[in-house]
């Protein structure tokens, strides 16, 4: 038995492991029970949920670039009624710990899908998706507008009340993250997970058109690791005391321990999935034996440990 | 245990072979127990590039045959053609070298429990698991015809001994360089008519596919077909691969061409909306 305490708080939310999938990169949790328990991570964060069935964007979807790829899916899904009826059940059932992430295209739709989970027991927080990169106008991303993304996590915050912990997903994509994310914090935001995906496009060149159907997409994948890094570095040092759920290309448990050095309280994994159906299980097990290694009596002991001056390493 | 993959397994497996034919190459891969969980249709995700690589997903192949009585126990055999950085990684590896695999995966191709006269056709390469179908239909006493196409020559793939379950092949390229001068649907709606064909079979790019469906569509015939979108993950997490599908109700919805395919029934794809906003 390792006296390492691995286990991570999010709010009032407490999950056994630092570890979790990527909203948009485990799809029902079923294609993945197969590989490994779902109750051996830390939790499940579902694929973003709209109010309703949303058919996504048109293929081809995906372009494969060096070290990462692009995706253009657009929250295809099955609308929240279908989704809590479904897939909560099961999740649950399976004894995972479950985040719901949310995506609205309004400020009031994001209020009426936190109405929706009031009700349902068996949920751990839930994840405010206010940054996804593939919606047809752009002006929708509201994590690229401090003001939009206060009003979205405002209506949540009001609408669920004090009990279910919000996680505000962030883009990179901005100019001033820091403040973006101290408006959500100041708004209700009890963590924040960082960093959504970077807006890319890849032209293939026998064509000569843009790859993707949807012409922008997501970037993700060890391409995009320091940018997350850099993120999660920069709001860790403005905000110390909120928890951030780290993710962008974490493939190995040293990607994730970098994370957790920068700030991260704990991990999201989503391209590494596709890559590897088990890789969550052995990037916990790898994080778990390099913080033994590393003498960590617990995980929250090396969040944000980069952050330490000079004078904490010789106190 | 899910129902979605539910006898797919993620193994390290060795490569026994690989061999050159043509302009492809047929890799033997050891995978055990799991060949008996391979039907035809049903396809591997394969990891490429080794470690630290920076193609960071899996491809996915069509496993053309399966031996379940081999001397080293089960094997799946795989036609690639060295296309991509990622084919041409597996194209290079030798006998004894270990892969990392996730098998079975996706839908198989449905045998009719009587047996009757069914036609098979393959676009390029897409033949390769047509020959293991053409097998397991030949065993059930299913007469089996088979038309191949290709733009040239060196491009159709088509083993000696994958001949031997097949009663007639016929062969088309679209630069006359061997058999016939054209493309398989030429002559299709007469040869579904003369041989009295109950289902059609098919693999290849997705023109051929939509076109094939046109002509058993308006002879009431059902055809299987295994689809081609290029996929991210292979076990249905990334949505990526997914194809305009009819379901019951008479809706279309995007369904992914790894859970609910590759082989589908080509009645029910909305050809005229792949690639389209829905």
């Amino acid at each position: 038995m390792s006296a390492l305490d691995f286990s991570t708080t999010i709010g009032n939310a407490w999950f056994p492991a630092p570890t979790f999938t990527a909203s948009g990169c485990a799809s029902s949790g079923r294609e993945l029970a197969q590989f490994f328990p779902l109750r051996e991570m830390g939790g499940v964060v579902t694929k973003s949920v709209m109010s309703r069935v949303r058919p996504g964007r048109p293929t081809p979807r995906m372009a494969e670039t060096p070290s990462g790829m692009l995706n253009s899916i657009g929250l295809q899904g099955p609308g929240i009624d279908a989704f809590l009826t479904q897939d909560i059940p099961y999740l649950i059932e399976q004894k995972a710990r479950v985040i719901v992430s949310i995506a609205g295209e309004t400020v009031e739709e994001y209020s009426t899908l936190a109405r929706k989970l009031r009700s349902v027991s068996g949920i751990s927080a839930v994840e405010v998706n206010i940054s996804c990169p593939n919606v047809e106008n752009r002006g929708l991303v509201f994590a690229c507008d401090p003001d939009a993304s206060r009003r979205v996590i405002d209506g949540v915050r009001r609408t669920l009340g004090g009990e279910l912990p919000i996680i505000a997903k962030l883009s990179p994509d901005v100019t001033d993250l820091v403040s973006i994310a101290k408006g959500v914090v100041d708004a209700g935001a009890d963590g924040l997970a960082l960093i959504n995906t970077v807006l890319g496009m890849v032209i293939n060149v026998n064509t000569m058109r843009p790859q993707l159907g949807g012409k922008t997409g997501g970037l993700s994948g060890p391409a995009i690791r320091p940018i997350a890094v850099r993120a999660v570095y920069q709001v860790h040092a403005a905000l110390p005391k909120t928890p951030i759920l780290g993710m962008g290309g974490i493939a190995s448990g040293k990607d994730a321990l970098e994370m957790i050095l920068a700030g991260a309280s704990g991990v999201s994994i989503g391209t590494a999935s596709f890559g590897n159906p088990t890789a969550i299980m052995s990037i916990q097990s790898e994080l778990k034996q390099l913080l033994i290694d590393r003498g960590f009596k617990s995980l929250k002991d090396a969040v944000g440990y980069a952050h330490r001056t000079e004078e904490d390493s010789h106190g | 245990m899910s129902p979605i993959n539910k006898n797919a397994k993620q193994v390290l497996a060795p490569v026994i072979s690989n061999k050159r034919v043509g302009i492809y190459h047929q890799i033997i891969v050891n995978i055990g127990d799991l060949a008996q969980k391979c039907k035809p249709g049903n396809f591997v995700a394969i990891k490429v590039g080794g470690d630290n690589s920076a193609l960071v997903l899996r491809r996915a192949f069509a496993i053309s045959r399966v031996s379940t009585s081999s001397a080293s126990g089960g094997t799946m055999e795989l036609i690639v053609a060295p296309h991509g950085q990622g084919s041409t990684w597996l194209c290079n590896r030798i006998e004894g070298d270990l892969i990392d695999i996730v098998v079975p995966l996706g839908t198989a191709f449905r045998v009719p429990t009587e047996p009757l006269p069914v036609l098979l056709i393959g676009g390029g390469y897409g033949s390769a698991p047509l020959f293991g179908l053409a097998e397991v239909l030949n065993a059930r006493g299913s007469r089996v015809d088979m038309i191949l196409g290709a733009s040239t020559a060196s491009s159709i793939y088509a083993p000696m001994e994958g001949k031997r379950a097949v009663n007639t092949m016929r062969i088309y390229t679209e630069d006359g360089s061997t058999g016939q001068t054209g493309r398989v649907t030429d002559h299709l709606y007469e040869q579904i008519k003369d041989l009295n064909v109950a289902v059609v079979y098919s693999c290849g790019p997705m023109a051929m596919l939509s076109a094939i469906t046109a002509i058993t569509t308006a002879l009431d015939v059902v055809h299987q077909c295994s689809v081609e979108e290029s996929m991210a993950c292979g076990i249905g997490v990334c949505m990526t691969c997914v194809l305009p599908v009819e379901g019951a109700d008479g809706s279309v919805s995007m369904l992914r061409s790894c859970i609910d395919g590759p082989v589908m029934d080509g009645e029910k794809v909305s050809w005229s909306q792949v690639g389209k906003q829905l």
